[in-house]
C-alpha cells in the first residue's frame, strides 16, 4: 500500500455547498438581486417607496428565487422569460390602459386577460398531450406535453404580472397584487399546482403522472373560463379596506402552495389506485406497465402532502395573525377559519397514520382523494354556501 | 415499521394510572379526537352561530329549538362538549409528549453504540467489505467519510470490535416535540383568552345578561363586569365628538357591560372612496384619556391598523350614523293649503306630529351621505352617486309604522329629474319608490302646487265650470242643469283621484255602474278627468309665467305625465306629507371593537413552535449510520449499515454515494 492515510481520507471531503455553485449560479443570484434593486428603485422613483414590510417581502422573495434557482435549474429560464416578457408588455402599455385593446401584442397575447386565456388553452392542450404520451408511449409527445405545461405556467405568470400593472394603470390607489379574488387565485392555483408537478416530474424523471395532475388543473381552468365569461370575473376591482394589508401578499400564496400540493397528491393518489388495480386485473396491460412504480407514487403523495401541510400550517397561522390585526381576534370560528382547521386536522391525521402507524399505499391514496374534496370545500364551498367575515371570493 | 413508534417498554403489571395513560396516549384516541373536532367544527359552520334566538325558533320550531339549545348548537365552540373534546385532545397530546419526549431527547444524543452485528446485517441498507487495511485505518476512513457527509460520529472500542456510529438531523426529533407542545400551548393560550369564567358566572347567575335594548346607564349593576376583567372582546359605537369608557359584550341572547379604565374620545370619523364609489378606507381619529397617564394619547385607527393601549386593542369594526342634524321641510300632500312645516331634528330623534291622519310619531332612523348605485346610462352600466338620503319611520297611535327613504337631491332618470322617496311596511321588503317630478332647475314647488290645486275643490270647480262652458258653447248647447251635473261629477272625480289615484276612480265605477257599462263609463270618466287635470296644469303653467300660447313643450307635457303618475301612486304612499331635507350636518359614529387577550402572546409562541416544528419534522431527516469494524479470520472486516426516518429515496441516494466512495477505497489494489 503506497497511499498514506491522509491521501485515503482526502477523497471523502465533500465540497461545501458554496463550492458546488458554478459561475452560472452566481450570475443567477446577481440577476435576481439586480432585479430586486431595480424594483426597489423603481418604487421610489414613481413616488411609492417601499415600507419596511414591503422591503422585507422583497428580500424574502429574492432569497427564495435565488435558492429555488440554485436547486431547480429550469426555474431560472422560466423566471427570465416571465420577467422579460412582462417588462415588454408593461412597456407596451406605457401609461395608457387602453393600449390593451389597441396594441396587437397586448390584445392577442400579453394583456392580463389574453395571457390567462393562453395559459388556459395551453394547460388543456398539455393535459391531452400527457395522456397521449402515456397511451402512445412516445417520448417525444411527453416532451411536448412538458413544454406545453412550462409555457402555460409562463403565460399564467405573465398574465398575473401584467394584470398587476394594469390594476395600477386603472388608478394608483386601485393597484394591488393580483391575489385578491377568486379569479386571480384560480390562476395562482393552476400555476402553483403545475410548478409542483413539474418539479416532481424532473426529480423522478417520469411524465406518466402528468395527465392526472393536469386533469385537476383543467378542471380549475373550466371553472376559470366559466367565471370569466359568465361573470366577467376578469374585471379588476379596487380592494375593500379589510384586504389592504401586506399580510395578503404572503397569506394567499402560502395557502395556494398548500392547496396546490393537496390537489397534486390526490391526483397522484388516483394514478396510484389505477395502477394498483391494473396490476391486479391486467398486469401486462398498458397502465400497469407505463405508470410509475407504486413506491414512487406513494413517495410523491407523501412528499406533496407534507409540503402542503407545512405551507398550509404557515398560511393558516399567517391568516390568524392577520385576523388578529383586521378582525380583532386571531381566531373567530369564522366558517373559512373553521374549514381551514378541518383541512389541517384531516392532513394532520393523514400524516400521523403514515408516519406513526406506518400506513402506506391504497388507504392513504383514497384518503388523499377525500382530502381534495375537503380542501375544495374549504376553498370554494365555504364561499358558495356559508357566509362569514372571509367573504372576499364570493361566487 | 416506523422509527417514530415509541420504543416498546418492558411489560409491567398495569396499574390504573398506566391504563389511563395508555388510553390517553394512544394514537387511536388521538385520531378519534382529531376527527371529532373536525365534525364538531363542521356543525358549527353549517348552523349559523350566535344568531338571535327568535331566528332559531322560526327556523326549527319550538321543539327542535329547545333540543338544539340544550345541545349548545347555537354556540358550538363554547359548548361544554366541544370544550370537553378539546380538553381530551390537549390531554392526549400532553400524554404523548410526556411519554415520548424523554425517548426523543435520548434518541437525539444516543449514538446507539451497542448495536449487534446481526441486527446491522438485517438493515435494508447495508454493505460489507474486507479491505486490506488494518482496522485502525478503516475506522479512521469510515469516520471521516461519514463526517464528510455531515454526520456527527462517535466510536467505541468493544475489545473484539470497534463501532463507529454516526448520525445527523436529530433536530427532527425536536420537531416532534415542538409541534406537539405547540398544540398544547395554543390550546392553553386560547383557554386564557376564552370567556369561560364569564360563561360560568352567567351560568351560576352571579352575572345577569341584559336582554333589553337599553343604554348602558340603565343597565343594572348585576350586568356589569369588573374593570379588571383580564380577557374579553366587546364592541361599542361612538358618535363623532362623543366619548365612551365602556363596551358591550354579546352573550347568548343579550349583552353585558364591560367598563374600561380609560375614555375613548372620537374626534373624527372618515370614509374615503375610490373613484368608482366603493369604500377605500374607514378611519377614526381618537384620543385616549387615561387618568393614570400624564398625557392623552392621540391615534388614528383604521381597518388593519388597530391601536394597542396598555394591553387593550382597539379596532375599527364598523360605522353608522351618530345623530346627523337634519333640517326638514314637510310638504302637505293631501291639502289645498301649501303651507310647509319646518323641523330641525337629528337622527335617532322621535318627533310627535299632528297630521290630517291624526297624531303620528316621526322617528328619524338613519342618514347616508353616499348612495352609490349601479345604473344603466347610454347603454353602459355605471356607478352613480345619488347623493345623501335619510330614513325615517312614521308610526301611528296603534304602533304600526311605515318606513321611508328620501333622497335629498333630485335624481336624473332618462333625462328627467325626480325626487325619490321609498316606502315599505317592513324591513323584509324592498323599498317601492315614489317618483316626484322636479322642474329642470331641481324645484319641487311646481309639483306640490299642482297637487295642492287638485286638493282644492273651489279651484277645481272653477276650472271644471270653465271647461264645461267652453265645450257647451263650442257645441252650441245650453242646459244649466246638465252643466252643473257635469261640473259636480268632474269635481268628485278629481277629489277621488286626489285621494286614491286611478285605482280609486276604478273602484268608484265598479261600485256604482253595472258590469256591462263599466268600461264605457270608465273611458268617459278618464277623458273628463284628464281634461280637468290638463286644464288645471295649463293654468298652473300660466301662473308660473310659462308661455303656453303655442301648446305645451315636450318637456312640460312629460312633466304632466310624471306628475299624474306620482299623484296616482300617492294612495299607496301612505304619508300625508313629503319630507324634504333642505340641509344637514353629518355626524358619524364609529363602531369600535375592543379586546383584551393576555393569552394572545402565548398563542403566538405556540404558532412559532408549530411552524418551526412542522418544518423540522418534515424536512429534517434523522439519519443514522453504523460501521462495525473487526478482524475476522485474520482479515479486517467492515460492516456498513444505515437508516433514516424520512425521505427514504434521498437517504438511499446518500447511502449509495457513501457506499460507492468507500467501495473504491476498500476494493483498491
Amino acid at each position: 500500500m503506497s497511499v498514506t492515510q491522509h491521501d485515503m481520507l482526502k477523497g471523502f471531503q465533500r465540497p461545501s455547498f458554496w463550492k458546488t455553485l458554478s459561475w452560472f449560479d452566481w450570475l443567477w443570484a446577481a440577476l435576481a438581486v439586480a432585479g430586486a434593486f431595480y424594483a426597489y428603485g423603481y418604487a421610489s422613483r414613481i413616488g411609492m417607496p417601499m415600507n419596511q414590510f414591503q422591503t422585507g417581502i422583497l428580500v424574502g422573495v429574492t432569497l427564495a428565487l435565488v435558492g429555488l434557482g440554485w436547486n431547480w435549474k429550469p426555474i431560472r429560464i422560466l423566471s427570465l422569460v416571465v420577467a422579460g416578457t412582462s417588462l415588454f408588455a408593461i412597456s407596451l402599455y406605457g401609461t395608457n390602459l387602453n393600449a390593451g385593446n389597441q396594441e396587437f401584442f397586448l390584445k392577442y397575447m400579453l394583456s392580463g386577460q389574453s395571457a390567462v386565456m393562453w395559459m388556459s388553452a395551453l394547460f388543456v392542450g398539455a393535459t391531452f398531450t400527457y395522456f397521449g404520451a402515456l397511451f402512445s408511449g412516445s417520448e417525444f409527445t411527453g416532451k411536448v406535453a412538458s413544454a406545453l405545461t412550462w409555457c402555460a405556467v409562463a403565460m399564467g405568470l405573465i398574465g398575473l404580472m401584467v394584470r398587476w400593472r394594469e390594476s395600477y394603470l386603472m388608478g394608483v390607489d386601485i393597484g394591488h397584487i393580483p391575489v385578491s379574488n377568486l379569479y386571480e387565485v384560480f390562476i395562482l392555483f393552476s400555476i402553483v399546482t403545475a410548478l409542483l408537478y413539474l418539479f416532481y416530474e424532473g426529480r423522478y424523471r417520469t411524465r406518466a403522472m402528468g395527465g392526472f395532475v393536469l386533469l385537476v388543473i383543467s378542471a380549475a381552468i373550466a371553472f376559470l373560463l366559466w367565471y370569466s365569461f359568465e361573470r366577467q370575473a376578469y374585471q379588476i376591482h379596487p380592494l375593500v379596506p379589510a384586504l389592504k394589508s401586506y399580510w395578503m401578499k404572503i397569506h394567499v400564496p402560502a395557502n395556494f402552495i398548500g392547496y396546490g400540493s393537496f390537489a397534486l397528491s390526490s391526483m397522484v393518489g388516483v394514478a396510484y389506485l389505477i395502477r394498483e388495480r391494473a396490476l391486479r386485473v391486467n398486469p401486462q396491460g398498458l397502465l400497469a406497465r407505463r405508470l410509475p412504480s407504486l413506491e414512487l407514487m406513494d413517495d410523491v403523495m407523501y412528499k406533496s402532502i407534507a409540503l402542503g401541510f407545512a405551507f398550509f400550517t404557515l398560511a393558516t397561522i399567517l391568516g390568524s395573525l392577520w385576523a388578529a390585526q383586521a378582525w380583532g381576534g386571531y381566531w373567530s370560528w369564522d366558517p373559512k377559519e373553521t374549514w381551514a382547521l378541518i383541512v389541517w386536522l384531516n392532513y394532520a391525521a393523514w400524516l400521523h397514520m403514515r408516519l406513526t402507524k406506518g400506513w402506506r399505499g391504497a388507504p392513504l391514496a383514497w384518503w388523499a382523494i377525500v382530502g381534495l374534496g375537503v380542501t375544495t370545500f374549504a376553498f370554494l364551498g365555504v364561499n358558495m354556501f356559508l357566509s362569514g367575515l372571509h367573504s372576499y371570493g364570493k361566487l | 415499521m416506523s422509527n417514530d413508534a415509541p420504543i416498546a417498554r418492558k411489560a409491567q403489571t398495569p396499574t390504573r394510572s398506566t391504563i389511563l395513560l395508555e388510553f390517553l396516549g394512544s394514537m387511536n384516541l388521538a385520531i378519534t379526537l382529531l376527527a371529532a373536532t373536525a365534525i364538531a367544527s363542521i356543525i358549527g359552520t353549517v348552523l349559523k352561530q350566535d344568531q338571535a334566538y327568535q331566528n332559531y325558533v322560526i327556523q326549527f320550531g319550538p321543539f327542535w329549538f329547545n333540543v338544539f339549545k340544550t345541545m349548545g348548537l347555537y354556540d358550538v365552540y363554547a359548548s361544554w362538549w366541544f370544550l370537553a373534546i378539546l380538553t381530551f385532545l390537549v390531554a392526549s397530546t400532553s400524554v404523548c409528549i410526556y411519554r415520548n419526549t424523554p425517548n426523543m431527547l435520548r434518541d437525539m444524543r444516543n449514538f446507539r453504540m451497542g448495536v449487534k452485528f446481526k441486527s446491522l446485517r438485517a438493515f435494508h441498507f447495508n454493505r460489507q467489505w474486507e479491505p486490506d487495511t488494518d482496522p485502525e485505518t478503516a475506522v479512521a476512513m469510515v469516520s471521516s467519510a461519514a463526517r464528510a457527509y455531515g454526520y456527527r460520529t462517535r466510536q467505541k472500542d468493544h475489545g473484539d470490535h470497534v463501532v463507529v456510529a454516526a448520525m445527523k438531523g436529530s433536530l427532527n426529533r425536536l420537531g416532534y416535540i415542538f409541534t406537539h407542545v405547540a398544540i398544547v400551548v395554543i390550546c392553553v393560550g386560547a383557554l386564557v383568552n376564552g370567556h369561560i369564567p364569564l360563561k360560568l358566572r352567567a351560568l351560576t347567575g352571579s352575572l345577569k345578561i341584559e336582554t333589553k335594548d337599553v343604554p348602558a346607564s340603565q343597565v343594572p349593576k348585576s350586568s356589569w363586569l369588573s374593570v379588571h376583567n383580564p380577557s374579553f372582546r366587546g364592541s361599542v359605537t361612538v358618535p363623532e365628538g362623543s366619548s365612551v369608557n365602556l363596551c358591550f359584550l354579546q352573550l347568548k341572547d343579550g349583552f353585558v357591560v364591560q367598563p374600561l379604565p380609560f375614555t375613548i374620545d372620537l374626534k373624527d370619523f372618515r370614509i374615503q372612496h375610490y373613484a368608482t364609489g366603493q369604500p377605500k378606507s374607514f378611519e377614526s381619529d381618537v384620543v385616549i384619556h387615561d387618568p393614570k397617564a400624564d398625557k392623552p394619547v392621540k391615534a388614528t385607527i383604521a381597518v388593519n391598523h388597530p391601536l394597542t393601549y396598555k394591553g387593550y386593542t382597539i379596532y375599527q369594526a364598523s360605522f353608522s350614523d351618530g345623530g346627523t342634524h337634519e333640517d326638514l321641510k314637510a310638504w302637505p300632500l293631501d291639502s289645498a293649503d301649501l303651507t310647509t312645516h319646518e323641523v330641525k331634528s337629528a337622527v335617532f330623534d322621535k318627533v310627535p306630529v299632528q297630521t290630517s291622519k291624526g297624531p303620528l310619531t316621526l322617528e328619524l332612523t338613519n342618514f347616508r351621505m353616499y348612495n352609490i348605485n349601479r345604473v344603466k346610462r347610454d347603454g353602459k352600466e355605471k356607478f352613480v352617486n345619488f347623493g345623501p338620503s335619510f330614513t325615517f319611520k312614521l308610526r301611528n297611535a296603534e304602533g304600526e309604522a311605515k318606513e321611508y327613504n328620501n333622497y335629498m337631491a333630485p335624481v336624473e332618470q332618462d333625462g328627467r329629474l325626480f325626487y325619490l322617496s321609498g316606502v315599505r311596511s317592513s324591513e323584509a321588503e324592498p323599498y317601492r319608490y315614489l317618483h316626484i317630478p322636479a322642474t329642470p332647475d331641481g324645484g319641487i314647488k311646481r309639483f306640490m302646487q299642482f297637487n295642492a290645486w287638485i286638493h282644492d275643490p273651489a279651484r277645481v270647480r272653477k276650472v271644471a265650470e270653465h271647461t264645461t262652458q267652453e265645450t257647451f258653447s263650442q257645441a252650441k248647447f245650453k242646459n244649466e242643469q246638465m252643466a252643473r251635473q257635469i261640473v259636480d261629477t268632474m269635481g268628485r272625480l278629481v277629489s277621488v283621484f286626489g285621494q286614491g289615484g286611478f285605482a280609486a276612480v276604478a273602484k268608484l265605477v265598479n261600485q256604482r255602474v253595472p258590469k256591462d257599462r263599466r268600461q264605457k263609463v270608465m273611458d268617459a270618466y278618464m277623458k273628463v278627468l284628464q281634461n280637468v287635470l290638463g286644464s288645471l296644469y295649463v293654468d298652473l303653467l300660466r301662473h308660473d309665467g310659462v308661455d303656453v300660447s303655442n301648446g305645451l313643450s315636450q318637456q312640460n307635457a312629460q312633466f304632466y305625465d310624471d306628475a299624474i303618475n306620482a299623484i296616482a301612486a300617492m294612495g299607496q304612499y301612505g304619508a300625508p306629507f313629503f319630507l324634504q331635507m333642505t340641509n344637514f350636518k353629518q355626524v358619524q359614529a364609529s363602531g369600535l371593537q375592543i379586546s383584551r387577550a393576555p393569552g394572545q402572546n402565548v398563542v403566538f409562541v405556540g404558532f412559532v413552535l408549530l411552524i418551526v416544528g412542522v418544518f423540522l419534522m418534515i424536512y429534517v431527516a434523522h439519519r443514522r449510520l453504523w460501521f462495525w469494524v473487526d478482524k475476522s479470520e485474520g482479515r479486517t472486516r467492515v460492516l456498513f449499515a444505515g437508516t433514516g426516518n424520512r425521505n427514504q429515496r434521498d437517504f438511499e441516494l446518500e447511502f449509495n454515494k457513501l457506499r460507492d466512495a468507500l467501495d473504491s477505497r476498500f476494493r483498491s489494489d
